[in-house]
Parts: C-alpha cells; sequence; structure tokens
C-alpha cells in the first residue's frame, strides 16, 4: 500500500560529469563537495525538502558508492520517511537483460514502476549538477494553473553564452513556442535549467514511444521537448530569477565556490527560511591560531588554521599549518597544507597532503602568459611532497 | 568488542547547583560547553564508543532542553530496537517522584534497570568533561571482582573545590578504605569523577534495601557507610578530564580547550564525540575579521576581532566589535563596535552596538538566555 503522492521527483544524479576530471575519478557529479560543507546534491535535495516533496528518486549509474553512502537512508535532509523519502536508483536486471541508463529520458523509463508507486499526477525532473535554491512548489503551482503538460523553469542568460545551453522561445503567456539545444544562433536568452515538471500521464507516454523508437537517443533535450512541442502539447516557461550556476566544469565551480564569499551575489547559505541540509560531520569546532590571519572565509568544523587563509573555501576537518598561505582557493575534506606551502587559485580535493613548502597555482597577475593561466587541480587523495610545484591549469590525478 | 552486557545510566541533574546560573533553565547535563556541545554528550558518547548500546538518562527537573536535545538518540547511535536511548524523567512510585539522592534514583527507575538484560551496570554523572575509555573501568571492574568499582583522579583541589567532591582514601591494593563527603581540605586528592561500576545483581541487593530503609544517598550511606563491608575498588583516570565544579572551574575548562594539546586528548580520531545536529552553514570570516586562538561551532558569522574565545554555533560579530576572553553561546548576536571581554553569555543573548562589557579572568561577567543589552 503506497499513499498517493501529488508530486513525486526524479533527480538525474547518474552523470559522469567528465569535466571535473580528477574530482569526479572516483565519484559521480553530484558527490562532489561545496560550499564548505555541502556537496553539489545537497542542494536540489534540500529544495525538495523545503517545497514540501518528501519522494524523491535519486537516479545513479557512474561511480555511485560515495553517492550512496551519502544520501544513505536520507535523514539528513528528513527524507528517511515511512511513505516516499529518498530512494537511490541504480540500473537493475529485468527478466529481459540488464540495460544501462542510455539517456535522461531512457533513465525515467526505466524507473516509470517507482514513479508509479505513489500514483502521482506530476513528476519533477531535476539535476545533481546546479546549485540553485528554487522553490518546486510555486513551479508546480505555476505548471497547474497553467493546465501545462510540461512547465520548464528557464533563466535569463547573457546573449553570448544562449549557445551553451537549450534555448527556449516563448510567447506573452509563456508558452513555449521553440526550443533549440545549444543553438548556433540562438533567438532568445530563455535557457533551460534543467528543472521540469510534467504532468505524469504525459510524460509517460512519451517515455514509452521515444523508448520504441530505436533511433531515438532516449533524451530528455533532444526527444521528449521536442517531441512534446511537435505535437502541440502545452509547455510552458517558468521564469526563476536568482542565483543559478551549473558546475560542470573545474572553473565554474571554482567560481561558484567563490560566489559564496561575494556579498553582491545572492546565494545565501545562512537564511533560516531556506536551509541547505547536508551530512553534517562529527568533528570538533574549528580551532583558529594564536598566529593565523583568516578573512574573507568559509571555514567548516574540524578545521584547523594556523596560517594565512583569504578568499577560501575551507571544508571540515581542513589544517593550514603555521607559515603556510591559501587564497582564492577551495580546498575539501580531511586535506592538509603544510608549513610554507602555498596555494592559490587552486582546488585541492578530499585527504591530499600538501607538502611543505609546496606551490599550488599561482596568481593571474603573476602569470606572464595570461592564456597559461588556470585553476590548479589535486585530486582527491593526493600527496604533493614538499617543495613541489603544481602550475596552473595543472590537474594533478597521482601523487607527486 | 567484547561480549558484555553493560547498562548506562547517566544522572543528568546531579550538581546542578554548582553552576546555577547557568542551570536556571536546564539541567547540568544540558549546559552548553565547548562551542557545540552539552555536557551530557561526554559521558554518552563515551558509552556509545565503549560499546555501552543501552543508556538510560535520569532526569529531575527542568529536563526539556535535554529532550530537545537528545531526541530519539539518534546522533549517538542510539535510535536503536535492541537497547538504545531511554529517558528517565521521575516516576513516582517512590513517595514524592522527585529523589533526594541516587539511590532513591535508582529505586525510582527500578523497573527499568530491572528489565534490561545487563550483567553490569555505569553510572555517571554530568560534571566530567573526558573522553574515557569505560570499556577499561568495566575490565578492572571484572577483574578485580569488586563489588563498586569507583572512578578517581589525582587532582590539585582548592578547598573551595573540595567541599564540592568526594575524595577516597585507597590503599596499596586500590581499594576504597576511606571516603570522604565535601570535605574541609586541599592539595593534591584521589577526586571521585561521579563514575561508578556495579554489578546489576549487587546494585539491586543495595537499591532495594536502601529503599526499605529509607537510605537515599549512594556516596553516604554505601560508599561511606559500608566502605569495609564491601569491596569497593578505585580505578584511576590518568587521561584527561576537566570538572566543572563552580563557574570558575565552567570558564577554565571551556578555555582549557584552546589549547591544542588538551583537545587532541579530548577529541581522538577514532573516539568522536557526538552531539545533536543543528545543519549549521559553515563559519563565514567576513572582510576586516581579525580572530585568533578561538575555537568556533559552525553557522557564525565574524566581522570583527575575536580572541581566546569559544563561540557557540551561530554566533554573529559585527563589524568592528572586538570579544575577547569570553564564552558566547549559541545564537548571539554582538553588536558594531562593542567591547566584550571576560564574558560568558548564555543562548540568544542581543549586545547593541557599542556597548562596554567587562567581567575579570576569575569572575567572568555571566549573561542570561535571551537577555538584551
Amino acid at each position: 500500500m503506497y499513499t498517493k503522492k501529488e508530486c513525486v521527483a526524479m533527480l538525474l544524479a547518474g552523470g559522469q560529469g567528465s569535466r571535473l576530471y580528477a574530482l569526479t575519478q572516483d565519484m559521480a557529479k553530484p558527490a562532489v563537495p561545496y560550499g564548505g560543507k555541502y556537496r553539489i546534491i545537497d542542494f536540489p535535495l534540500s529544495n525538495c525538502v523545503n517545497s514540501g516533496i518528501d519522494t524523491v528518486g535519486v537516479l545513479t549509474q557512474y561511480q555511485p558508492l560515495v553517492l550512496h553512502d551519502y544520501i544513505g537512508n536520507g535523514q539528513p535532509w528528513d527524507l528517511d520517511k515511512l511513505h516516499g523519502g529518498v530512494h537511490a536508483l541504480p540500473p537493475f536486471q529485468t527478466a529481459l537483460g540488464a540495460q544501462w541508463y542510455k539517456g535522461t529520458a531512457n533513465a525515467i523509463y526505466q524507473n516509470i514502476s517507482f514513479a508509479d508507486r505513489y500514483n502521482p499526477d506530476y513528476v519533477a525532473i531535476l539535476s545533481g549538477d546546479h546549485i540553485y535554491k528554487m522553490d518546486y512548489n510555486q513551479m508546480l503551482e505555476f505548471h497547474k494553473e497553467k493546465n501545462a503538460d510540461c512547465t520548464i523553469a528557464v533563466i535569463d542568460v547573457p546573449k553570448e553564452e544562449a549557445s551553451r545551453f537549450g534555448i527556449m522561445t516563448a510567447d506573452e503567456n509563456g508558452m513555449i513556442t521553440e526550443f533549440a539545444e545549444k543553438p548556433k544562433e540562438p533567438k532568445s536568452t530563455l535557457a533551460s535549467m534543467g528543472i521540469y515538471i510534467f504532468t505524469w500521464s504525459k510524460l509517460k507516454k512519451y517515455l514509452i514511444d521515444n523508448e520504441n523508437d530505436e533511433n531515438a537517443s532516449k533524451d530528455f533535450g533532444k526527444n521528449i521537448i521536442p517531441d512534446m512541442l511537435g505535437n502541440n502539447e502545452v509547455m510552458v516557461a517558468y521564469p526563476f530569477e536568482g542565483y543559478w550556476k551549473d558546475v560542470g566544469t573545474l572553473d565554474s565551480l571554482w567560481e561558484a565556490n567563490m560566489d559564496l564569499l561575494n556579498p553582491n551575489i545572492p546565494i545565501d547559505l545562512y537564511d533560516p527560511d531556506w536551509k541547505m541540509y547536508s551530512r553534517n560531520p562529527i568533528k570538533p569546532p574549528q580551532y583558529i591560531g594564536a598566529d593565523a590571519v583568516i578573512e574573507n572565509s568559509m571555514v567548516t568544523d574540524g578545521c584547523i588554521v594556523n596560517g594565512t587563509v583569504d578568499f577560501s573555501i575551507l571544508f571540515e576537518g581542513v589544517e593550514i599549518e603555521a607559515g603556510a598561505v591559501v587564497t582564492d582557493s577551495i580546498i575539501m575534506p580531511g586535506s592538509v597544507i603544510k608549513a610554507g606551502a602555498v596555494v592559490q587559485y587552486a582546488i585541492v580535493g578530499e585527504n591530499c597532503t600538501v607538502g611543505e613548502n609546496a606551490n599550488i597555482g599561482i596568481r593571474p597577475e603573476d602569470c606572464e602568459n595570461r592564456d597559461d593561466w588556470g585553476i590548479a587541480v589535486v585530486g582527491h587523495n593526493i600527496s604533493i611532497s614538499a617543495n613541489a610545484n603544481v602550475s596552473p591549469k595543472q590537474i594533478v590525478s597521482e601523487n607527486m | 568488542m567484547k561480549n558484555r552486557n553493560v547498562l548506562g545510566l547517566i544522572f543528568s541533574n546531579m550538581h546542578d547547583d554548582v553552576i546555577s546560573d547557568l542551570t536556571k533553565e536546564r539541567t547540568m547535563g544540558s549546559v552548553l560547553f565547548g562551542g557545540r556541545y552539552r555536557l551530557i554528550d561526554f559521558p554518552l558518547s563515551s558509552m556509545v564508543n565503549s560499546g555501552i548500546e543501552e543508556v538510560g538518562v535520569i532526569t529531575k527537573s527542568n529536563y526539556q532542553s535535554l529532550l530537545d536535545h537528545l531526541g530519539s538518540g539518534r546522533e549517538w547511535d542510539l535510535a536503536r530496537k535492541r537497547g538504545g536511548l531511554h529517558l528517565l524523567p521521575p516516576f513516582s512510585h517512590v513517595a514524592s517522584g522527585m529523589y533526594r539522592g541516587r539511590l532513591e534514583a535508582l529505586y525510582g527507575v527500578w523497573d527499568f534497570i530491572k528489565a534490561s538484560d545487563a550483567d553490569y551496570v555505569l553510572l555517571s554523572d554530568c560534571d566530567v568533561v573526558s573522553n574515557m575509555d569505560y570499556d577499561k573501568v568495566i575490565d578492572y571492574h571484572v577483574s578485580t571482582g569488586a563489588d563498586i568499582t569507583c572512578v578517581y583522579a589525582n587532582d590539585v583541589l582548592t578547598v573551595e573545590q573540595a567541599q564540592r567532591s568526594t575524595i577516597f582514601g585507597i590503599n596499596d591494593d586500590g581499594r576504597v578504605v576511606d571516603v570522604l563527603l565535601s570535605p574541609h581540605i586541599s592539595g593534591t586528592c584521589n577526586v571521585s569523577l561521579n563514575t561508578f561500576v556495579l554489578n546489576k545483581e549487587f546494585m539491586k541487593n543495595i537499591v532495594l534495601e536502601a529503599a526499605s530503609r529509607s537510605l537515599f544517598s549512594f556516596e553516604m550511606n554505601i560508599l561511606q557507610g559500608r566502605t569495609h563491608e564491601y569491596k569497593i575498588m578505585a580505578y584511576m583516570h590518568d587521561e584527561y578530564f576537566s570538572r566543572i565544579t563552580s563557574m570558575d572551574t565552567y570558564y577554565k575548562s571551556n578555555m582549557a580547550l584552546l589549547d591544542s594539546e588538551n583537545r587532541k586528548k579530548l577529541f581522538v580520531e577514532n573516539r568522536p564525540v557526538y552531539t545533536k545536529v543543528r545543519d549549521n552553514p559553515p563559519v563565514k570570516f567576513g572582510i576586516g575579521s581579525n580572530v585568533r586562538n578561538s575555537l568556533i561551532g559552525d553557522g557564525c558569522v565574524i566581522e570583527g576581532t575575536v580572541e581566546n574565545c569559544i563561540l557557540f554555533r551561530g554566533v554573529r560579530i559585527a563589524k568592528g566589535a572586538s570579544v575577547k576572553n569570553s564564552i558566547i553561546m549559541q545564537d548571539a548576536v554582538i553588536g558594531a563596535k562593542c567591547d566584550i571581554n571576560y564574558v560568558i553569555t548564555d543562548k540568544r543573548v542581543n549586545v547593541s552596538a557599542q556597548r562596554m562589557l567587562t567581567g575579570s579572568a576569575n569572575y567572568p561577567l555571566f549573561l542570561g538566555k535571551g537577555a538584551v543589552i
């Protein structure tokens, strides 16, 4: 016996996130740490809970160990429910054989029976690669108000960036008249945020049709949305204003973290009315040493800072030894920056050791040729020996 | 993990009176400590880390904050079908329902103890901050064949501290031969850490007998009254601890955590201290923040100067404010350009801009819960 749910969320979390290179070598992108004590998936999960959606299927495929472990029974998000709650949905074997998820639409198709158990009227399709705070319930109300079959959340993007997104053209009532996936010459600046609400009965039909079409690429942007549009289904654009950032690349991940330190950028983690939940570390409070210098930074429980930290984000249990300098950088959980090391414009993964007097990254203004400059990255569980140098743009995925 | 059934019992209200400012609206066990903890977290975590999977918390009064803190016990991994955490508020088949001492309290919850299939019972109060390996204490208790094992430490006490202590005289065999309650002495003493192990069967006998004779004090009627009748052994705890006997020692016990050696001994990697999760964001250090030698809980936003302080979760220090040598409990707001030195603020204190508050090292100024200055 399953309680009926008005709206069930399906969170696509199986992507490799290959453009995060070493950071997603051993974990799926939604499990990548963000913002000092979060992982990317905390944002859509917390949004769900804060929006009153208490049933979430998380579709996993690529390197799911860390992600599954992190989600656990969903308790940190209050999603350990008798009815509903969070469920990890990896690919599975059936009497007809076993298949991987072949695309975003296929992943949902393979889990139709999961959603059906709750007999939902609507299904929200979310992705695990964006940082934003959004009330999905308002979007659902909008969907109902417009009698829509599909509502797509859209955000206005700068014209020059529009060709990186799925671009909508909408009439004055918000009805979508055209959709183009990464168009060379975009006709508007309304970009799809990869957040959809569908009327479930309608979506189910299109998923099944799409699955039966052998030539289809089983993808929402490439198939489902154009198919529905072609059949004149009611499709509306739901305008979103606020902070939304794709963290699919090393640069954008770094920027999205640095945005937290910029008081002019509207991503507020301290808002008691829209709390971001996460699996909290079991660590003592952080200690800032007698000779430490720390400004413009975010630091979490379990950190010990005896060096200099500026414009940086330190995750739980990070230690910055005396004489070490960390600026404009992100240091992920459990890493140690030894005495005298200098880390600038860098991302250091989980449980790394940066040896004494090592140098990781440099400031753009110190780079002779600006084209050579970029964020330096050290993957997870890596030791950098004393006095070693990691150049800008370099991605370290083995001990050095 | 040894296959040994131990029931943990924590007395949350013992010693409430020694820091009455802080226990006005809470139990000793729910007094805030060390930037993110409550005092009960230390014995409770020690129990969990020592493999004790069934714990009863005996309360008396003012226990709302304690219930709120402990909840189902999930954060200590004690939300269990077998064993787990049990809150034991006063329950009156003892005349008044309000126990007068440890024995009476035990008698009041006897049905709970009886139902446990434990062989041993470990009792602890909430006045000692330590990361104790109870497993060793129980080993000692079993190997010596004691009726009662008392945990003590060798400590230098002032007269004031001794008057709030139980002191043991111990012979060469480690047996307790003398018990002094609140003595007028000072110097190096074998001070009780108010942690005891008893065989459950033995405990049954003394608790039921005490009830029939209207005896209520474990220390007075059993330890002191029957020192030679029972085999009472002393187990020395020679690792880190601090004991809270007054506002002064409360302040010093907190400040002791600014010493990295002490932190290493209290926060041991494989014996974590658990506490209630608050889902605070990380600490934000603003432009112009100047923080030194301080312990800071998550969720603080610091834009001023902080030196030699313990800041609990969710404290805000505005621009230009200077907070030194102080303990600021959770969700306090310290206004711009305040100057605060040697102050203890209880939860949710709000100090308006430009106020100056100064206590002294041996007598920190205390601001009660929710005070607005």
